[in-house]
């Protein structure tokens, strides 16, 4: 049985004076791909802001082994969650090298710079990622796909026991969007328990241990992937018609939608 | 040049270098809890920092008369403890100064804090970094040149202080006539020579602090 990692307990979120979402719980262990799956505007984001501190819980508790985070420095927090927002263009134009380097903020001391073990983990980051290439290119020159790819490097250099993605593959072409879901597999793989947010429930087929379903704030269903992305519960969540059609190839076995769409007969 | 021309110069500088550096010690935290921080009361706190800006110079002054002044609710007890007086000596030109100019540097810095990117921050936050780290090592030096734009303003009205000072400082040769009184002085008694020389220093120097304020505010974005 896989240590706990993370648990929420009846989490009611927003920004100041705004609820957003409420009676959300849920918990992760080490080595799980949770998949929050929700329409935009579901509050996944505001959900993982919550998570991670940027936004005070209007009520309910955010657990790490046990213990509420609701005290934690930020040090301490960065040593358990890493982030990886959606890669976007950015102002300053750091290395992929320095992005990861600044990673290991929460292992340097708090007057010192990186030592030669941080800038170790950094490489080892960029190898993991397969972007060792790109070690010495300025970020806003890299591709949006690199770009993320980078963004998750320096999340894993963190050393995090908690990987949070916002949409990571969003605005990615489709090689890279495959690229990264392998890269979250790997990371399950590694023991880091992973909670990405997506608006796509193929993706959740794809890499999703269990699945939370967020509607409204709420947390619609949750449970193993197969049991909560079902014709009904997209349906209900996104207003269309799909069909879940059962794929086997070669001993695999894998889910995927199909939308209802009538084409036109010519 | 004589005497009491170059005391009223180098008391200006003094007076208004002392004053600039008090409202950056006080000015730019007071900024920056107002550009990010929500508390009860900030509306009042804000209300208070600007009104020095708004009020007449000689309403200003009758309050810092009415709280330092050797009868005052700070001055009496201080007065009746030491024998000493906050009136009519260098210091309060430098207390009135200060008053002043404080509301120029806090609403720039604020404006300055306030438009740095707060995605920035949290980044910073994520990573592993404090909140007073943060604003130290990220929010600051993104908005340094706002700030240092509203120093520039600040200095300038501190050096151009009249109003206030004179209530409280008085107009006493050699040791509160700054260049503004002394100008003042000057006219009512004829003394266009030295008027003009004041006059001269006071619009180089306010030339000088328009054309750094534009720089540093342009360099701001």
């Amino acid at each position: 049985m896989s240590a706990e990692r993370l648990r929420v307990e009846r989490l009611a979120f927003g920004y100041p004076g705004r609820v957003v979402g409420r009676d959300v719980s849920f918990a992760m262990v080490a080595g799980e791909v949770l998949c929050l799956l929700g329409p935009n505007g579901s509050g996944k984001t505001t959900l993982f802001r919550t998570l991670l501190r940027l936004l005070e819980p209007h009520d309910g508790a955010v657990l790490v082994d046990g213990a509420s985070i609701a005290d934690w420095p930020r040090r301490r927090l960065a040593r358990v969650f890493g982030y990886v927002p959606q890669a976007q263009t950015g102002t300053f134009p750091f290395t992929a090298r320095e992005m990861v380097l600044m990673g290991r903020t929460a292992h340097v001391g708090l007057f010192a710079s990186p030592s030669a073990g941080d800038l170790r983990h950094a490489e080892a980051a960029l190898d993991a990622l397969g972007i060792a290439h790109l070690a010495d290119r300025p970020y806003p020159e890299m591709s949006g796909g690199e770009r993320q790819l980078a963004l998750v490097a320096r999340a894993l250099a963190q050393e995090p026991s908690i990987l949070v993605m916002d949409e990571p593959t969003a605005s990615l072409d489709f090689g890279n969007q495959v690229r990264v879901l392998a890269h979250v597999l790997a990371l399950a793989r590694r023991g880091i328990a992973v909670v990405l947010s997506t608006h796509d429930p193929d993706q959740a087929f794809l890499c999703a241990d269990r699945v939370a379903l967020l509607h409204d704030g709420r947390l619609a269903h949750l449970g193993a992937t197969a049991d909560v992305v079902t014709p009904a519960t997209l349906r209900e969540t996104y207003g269309v018609d799909v069909d879940v059609v059962t794929l086997t190839r070669e001993g695999r076995t894998v889910r995927v939608c199909v939308p209802s769409l009538q084409r036109r007969l010519a | 040049m004589t005497a009491e021309t170059a005391s009223a110069l180098l008391l200006s500088i003094r007076v208004a270098v002392l004053a600039t550096l008090l409202n950056a010690l006080v000015g730019v935290p007071l900024a920056y809890i107002l550009a990010r921080r929500r508390f009860r009361g900030r509306g009042l706190v804000d209300l208070v920092t600007t009104l020095p800006l708004v009020l007449p110079p000689t309403v200003t002054g009758y309050y810092l008369i009415v709280l330092l002044g050797r009868r005052g609710w700070l001055g009496a007890p201080i007065y009746h403890a030491t024998g000493w007086s906050i009136a009519f000596t260098w210091y309060a030109a430098v207390v009135a100064a200060t008053i002043m100019a404080l509301p120029l540097l806090v609403r720039t810095a604020k404006a300055a804090f306030e438009s740095v990117d707060r995605d920035l921050e949290r980044a910073s936050y994520t990573l592993g970094r404090s909140e007073w780290r943060t604003a130290l090592d990220v929010t600051l030096p993104l908005a340094r040149n706002g700030i240092l734009a509203g120093l520039v303003l600040a200095f300038a009205r501190a050096l151009g202080e009249f109003g206030a000072t004179l209530m409280l400082a008085g107009n006493i040769p050699g040791k509160t006539t700054t260049v503004p009184l002394a100008i003042y002085t000057a006219v009512q008694t004829g003394e266009d020579a030295v008027a003009l020389l004041f006059v001269g220093v006071l619009t180089a120097l306010s030339c000088l602090v328009i054309v750094a304020a534009n720089r540093l505010g342009a360099r701001a974005t």
